[in-house]
């Protein structure tokens, strides 16, 4: 609390004040508990028919906004990208003592880094019917990964092997894009696979292909920062 | 009562948000700045959510035999993008923490007013 007693406290309070007055005079106005979208209730009512996928947020994220999630995976790209350059740039190496993790870790990791793999595929497969997706499956593979690195101390990831499973799903989803383009309705990330039938495993058209490609994109990301931090600490 | 029932996601997402912004323009160390920034990222995330929120509404997600109305569903919009906006942020995070490592690695320390440049 000291801080806030100095002349830079004073100020920074000050300037909080005023943003918070000029959000809450420009939020106050909007009612909460109703929301008024046309684009989200037209997005629900016509969802399933012009999609195919049960879950809307899917319809969304892969269909009617995908170029904005080509967009968001090429920010975790140049992210991680640059998380890797930055910390391949060290050059003394510290020598630390590493303690042996706990017997109830390894086995731990043992056990349960197949089944957590297994849940972060199933939540990137099931995505256009349950809730989950590529971005969510992504983070439980990583996490999957986390555990590895945590219990497991020996196991690595290969580097080449993580590189080259990120960049061919990320050349996948563009290339199924550009199929898109060049079959049925021609535009970027068009749907020209057949819907199926709804609330089936194979339906929703390129959604599950898609959401597949962004899971192992986003998991092999999460698992290539996790090498590159733990590699950093070692 | 009725200010609180109506405008309590609002309080929740914009008090963390200045909480954020407080705790960045105040705190001298970098991984509590770096915290800070996490908090502002939480903050926008709820507030972008409650934006959609219906109340009363379920999930914007069909199920077969389970007979939900579309009018009865909070909006999909906001879900989706608060959905890649957390990958993101994640992922900002580790860039932080990185540069963070390496901020201490050349100058030995993590209080911003004894790394060169950085006060103000």
């Amino acid at each position: 609390m000291k801080e806030l007693l100095s002349l830079r406290g004073l100020i920074a309070l000050f300037l909080l004040v005023v943003i918070g007055v000029g959000i809450f005079s420009a939020v106050g106005k909007i009612p909460f508990g109703q929301p008024d979208s046309e684009v989200g209730s037209a997005y629900l009512e016509d969802g399933r028919q012009e999609t195919g996928a049960a879950n809307t947020v899917t319809s969304v994220v892969v269909g009617y906004r995908a170029l904005d999630t080509l967009g968001e995976v090429a920010v975790l790209f140049i992210a991680a990208t640059g998380l890797s350059t930055i910390l391949a740039t060290s050059k003394k190496r510290i020598d630390r003592k590493l303690e042996d993790a706990s017997l109830v870790l390894k086995t731990g990791c043992r056990v349960f880094f197949p089944m957590i793999l297994l849940f972060g595929a199933y939540l990137f497969i099931h995505g256009h019917l349950t809730p989950g997706g590529g971005f969510q499956g992504g983070a439980v593979i990583g996490s999957a990964f986390l555990l590895t690195y945590l219990g497991c101390s020996g196991r690595r990831v290969s580097r080449t092997a993580s590189r080259s499973l990120e960049s061919l799903s990320g050349f996948g989803f563009v290339f199924l894009g550009l199929i898109g383009l060049m079959v049925g309705e021609s535009y970027f990330l068009s749907n020209f696979l057949p819907k199926g039938e709804l609330y089936s495993l194979l339906s929703a058209g390129i959604f599950p292909l898609i959401y597949i490609l962004i899971g192992l994109k986003v998991g092999a990301e999460f698992a290539g920062v996790i090498d590159s931090m733990i590699e950093e600490s070692r | 009562m009725s200010f609180l029932s109506s405008y309590i996601y609002y309080i929740g997402a914009f008090g963390l948000i200045i909480i954020g912004l407080l705790v960045i323009l105040l705190k001298r160390n970098l991984i509590k700045v770096i915290i800070g920034i996490n908090l502002l990222d939480t903050g926008v995330n709820l507030f972008l959510i409650s934006t959609g929120y219906l109340k009363g509404g379920t999930a914007p997600i069909f199920s077969p035999g389970y007979g939900a109305v579309p009018s009865a569903m909070v909006d999909p919009v906001p879900q989706g993008l608060v959905l890649t906006a957390i990958v993101i942020g994640a992922s900002v995070l580790a860039l932080a923490l990185s540069l963070g490592i390496k901020v201490y690695d050349h100058y030995g320390t993590l209080d911003l007013d004894k790394v060169r440049g950085q006060r103000w």
